[in-house]
């Protein structure tokens, strides 16, 4: 049995003015095969004008298990949020 | 109580935290051992059913009665090849192979549904396919675009949104047939009595039995990844399919299908289960056909993808001797 094609990543933009979302994953030769195969396996309904695929050994990631130490620094920190001020209601535009 | 022991009760804590309040589970995830095979090996029987699932219709391609139907068909399995590529790709992200899914398939070790390998006689059995198979797998579907494991969920948004076309073409040409010629009609009903109780086999073995008694069902849907059990799905798509029927002009091959008005459901006859888990056994009418056909056609296509490998290997070196 041959060795099997890597695994890219398939990102796609529904259309001009979103970002590319990722919807799925697929097995190809290379970067070309990956963008024509994408397009078969998961545009096939007009649901994008833009293909990105990337190699998925290339993608780092944070690790879910330190998710709570790793996103804690923003938990407490409401003041970044402008719920956070009282002001009058008769200050408009804030 | 053992500090490891200990860790493992966390990690199984936090994980039933997140099943418990309807969250989803992602592929880096810690998960227990037996949720991730009971996963791998479900994902994977759905995609296989999907590519299997090509041939019974694949072989009406060359035959469709008009351009227009050609193409219909063409689209339809072109996407029951897209879905089990989505399905494969989830199962992979539990951590088994594109080669590991395939060679479990091509070595009878895992199963698809039973419904594939019943023959599709004639061009009517394909409108039946789309109406009534489809139609069943869309009932069976649409919770498990809500299951506990995000890649199988999301894979399964996908599938239901386009089943629906499936569905819809399929109980269209059926309708075209019923209103043509007594011939034509008389081939939809033939069709109706072939592919009804195959139909309601589909959603697995009744609530009462052993498979339920052994705790399958009640653990995955502790799980989150079955929602309603076999015979609420059976009801439901019973419910939803005798009025189409009628709209059809065709009869259920039932003579004890009769609307409960206390239930508020149709009272059916149960499908042949002994012969359903004849037919998962092995011993149904296209099994060996099936899955002989499917291995051709790997084995078949190795030169392809030995050919694009190696084309990439090369085109990879040229760039590596480009830069250096």
């Amino acid at each position: 049995m041959s060795a099997e094609w890597p695994l890219w990543e398939v990102f796609v933009r529904a259309k001009r003015g979103l970002s590319h979302i990722h919807v799925g994953s697929l097995h190809a030769p290379d970067a070309t095969m990956a963008v024509r195969n994408a397009r078969d396996v998961y545009t096939r309904r007009g649901e994008g004008v833009s293909i990105w695929v990337v190699p998925s050994d290339q993608i780092t990631a944070s690790s879910p298990d330190e998710k709570d130490a790793f996103f804690d620094p923003a938990g407490d920190k409401v003041y970044r949020h402008p719920t956070f001020y009282d002001v009058p209601v008769e200050a408009k535009h804030l | 109580m053992a500090p490891t022991d200990q860790r493992t009760d966390d990690r199984e804590a936090a994980f039933y935290a997140i099943v418990d309040s309807d969250g989803r589970i992602e592929p880096r995830d810690d998960m227990p051992e037996a949720y991730r095979r009971t996963l791998i090996r479900q994902i994977a029987q759905h995609a296989h059913s999907e590519i299997i699932g090509m041939q019974p219709e694949g072989n009406w391609i060359s035959r469709a009665p008009s351009l227009r139907r050609k193409a219909i068909l063409l689209a339809k399995v072109q996407d029951e090849a897209g879905h089990g590529l989505y399905l494969y790709a989830a199962a992979e992200t539990l951590g088994v192979s594109r080669d590991q899914l395939l060679d479990l398939l091509h070595t009878r070790k895992q199963k698809y549904s039973s419904i594939f390998n019943y023959p599709t006689l004639t061009w009517a059995d394909v409108g039946a396919i789309g109406w009534l198979v489809d139609g069943a797998a869309i009932t069976n579907q649409v919770p498990l675009t809500r299951c506990s494991y995000g890649p199988y969920a999301r894979a399964m948004v996908r599938i239901c949104k386009e089943e629906s076309f499936h569905q819809r073409q399929g109980f269209e040409s059926l309708l075209t047939l019923t209103r043509g010629s007594a011939a034509q009609k008389a081939m939809a009903q033939d069709a109706l009595d072939r592919w009804w109780y195959p139909s309601l086999a589909m959603f697995g073995p009744p609530d009462t039995g052993e498979q339920v008694s052994g705790g399958h069902t009640e653990q995955s849907m502790r799980w989150g990844i079955k929602r309603f059990s076999n015979d609420e799905l059976r009801q439901r798509f019973v419910d939803m399919t005798v009025p189409q029927s009628e709209v059809l002009g065709l009869t259920i091959p039932d003579p004890d299908l009769r609307w409960n008005d206390e239930r508020g459901h149709y009272d059916f006859t149960a499908p042949d289960y002994d012969e359903l888990f004849r037919v998962i056994k092995g011993d149904g009418p296209c099994n060996e056909q099936r899955l002989r056909h499917r291995v051709e056609a790997h084995e078949d296509g190795a030169w392809v993808r030995e050919a694009a490998g190696a084309y990439a290997a090369k085109q990879q070196a040229k760039r590596a001797e480009a830069a250096a």
